[in-house]
């Protein structure tokens, strides 16, 4: 019997890269060779499902499930390619109140006994969907772009993880990690862009990964792939995969995404240099 | 160093955005929200006490906050009618 580890993964914002982050985190797990589910909270815009590619063998949602009309086992839908890996998919009604507090209460401590990771893709905004979605989690990524809203509605989200969880309210502190996703080396390094350690500063929260911007993670939802299985070798991926080293424990330092220098830009720092 | 850089100014608008988000960030830690309900409550009260002596438009009230540093400052502004000719 296992007893999971529940991340919710978070930002306040929408549109920062919360679902590409959950479906990269759990596929990178999977393939370490753990138990994974990945539970979309996004109830009524539901995505995770698409990103994961199994949005046309979606039966039942995580709303059945809280309201009993199937259980657990019936809801998940189990990877086309990691066949460790189960999405648990939101549902489409647009009912905002479909989920009870005791009914996700039940779904994740059910969820716990049998997986190793249960990671929790928050809805943008700082409503119930994304209360519900951090309120049983043990740890927290949040997810930010290099840019003053994203952080500003991150450090919101701080504020919440600290004061309305199960953890916060049992008098313990959730333990935080901080993605920074679109990252542009270039634009950081000429000043234009905040850095990662902009951020971190600003924040207090450790750095867990930094994804810099790239074209594969459009290539990689087009097809319904996860970036960490669609090219294991685009540096969005890597930077998945390190993040994920990290949240076993590995102590290794954060590599910041290199700009991929094309022959003219070699050329031309040979030059300058 | 790239040959780029050597062309134009370097952006600093990273540091602007950093500067920013620092001060915004302190007060809104401090303040949990807290902020709209404080100023819209001194605009009632201020308006109230100066209502007593002359005819003013609430309309004509401007109420100013700006935060910069550890100092939060309110500016008001009212604007009275026209003194009268005696």
């Amino acid at each position: 019997m296992s007893n999971a580890t529940v991340v919710v993964v978070t930002s306040g914002k929408g549109g920062v890269g919360k679902t590409t982050t959950t479906a990269a985190i759990a596929s990178a797990l999977a393939k370490e060779g753990y138990q994974v589910c990945a539970i979309d909270f996004d109830v009524g815009l539901r995505n995770l499902d698409l990103i994961m590619g199994a949005e046309r063998r979606v039966v039942f949602d995580l709303v059945n499930v809280v309201r009993g009309e199937a259980s657990i086992k019936q809801a998940l839908v189990r990877d086309k390619k990691l066949n460790n890996l189960y999405l648990l998919p939101a549902s489409q009604t647009r009912d905002k109140d479909a989920l009870t507090e005791e009914g996700v209460a039940s779904v994740i401590s059910e969820l716990r006994m049998y997986f190793d990771w249960v990671i929790c893709d928050s809805p943008a905004g700082i409503e119930r969907g994304a209360t519900l979605a951090m309120r049983h989690a043990d740890e927290a990524i949040i997810v930010s772009n290099p840019e003053v809203s994203s952080v500003r509605d991150c450090d919101r989200i701080i504020g919440l993880l600290d004061a309305k969880t199960k953890i916060a309210e049992d008098g313990g502190r959730m333990p935080k990690h901080l993605m920074i996703t679109r990252y542009d080396t270039e634009r950081a390094k000429s000043g234009d862009m905040l850095e990662t350690d902009d951020v971190v500063d600003i924040l207090s929260v450790p750095l867990i990964g930094v994804v810099p911007e790239s074209k594969d993670v459009l290539k990689a939802s087009n097809v319904g792939l996860p970036i960490t299985v669609s090219d294991e070798t685009s540096p969005a991926s890597k930077a998945y995969m390190e993040a994920v080293r990290r949240l076993l424990g590995e102590n290794i330092p954060v590599t910041i995404p290199e700009e991929k220098k094309s022959f003219l830009g070699k050329l031309f720092k040979g030059r300058a240099a | 160093m790239n040959l780029l850089s050597l062309f134009g100014k370097r952006g600093a608008s990273a540091s602007v955005a950093k500067n920013r988000l620092q001060i915004l960030l302190a007060h809104e830690r401090a303040d949990n929200g807290s902020d709209a309900a404080l100023i819209s409550s001194l605009r009632e009260d201020i308006l109230a006490v100066v209502a007593k002596r002359v005819d003013i438009d609430p309309d004509s009230v401007k109420l100013e906050m700006d935060r910069s540093g550890d100092v939060t400052t309110l500016g008001i502004d009212i604007e009275l009618p026209a003194a009268r000719a005696s």
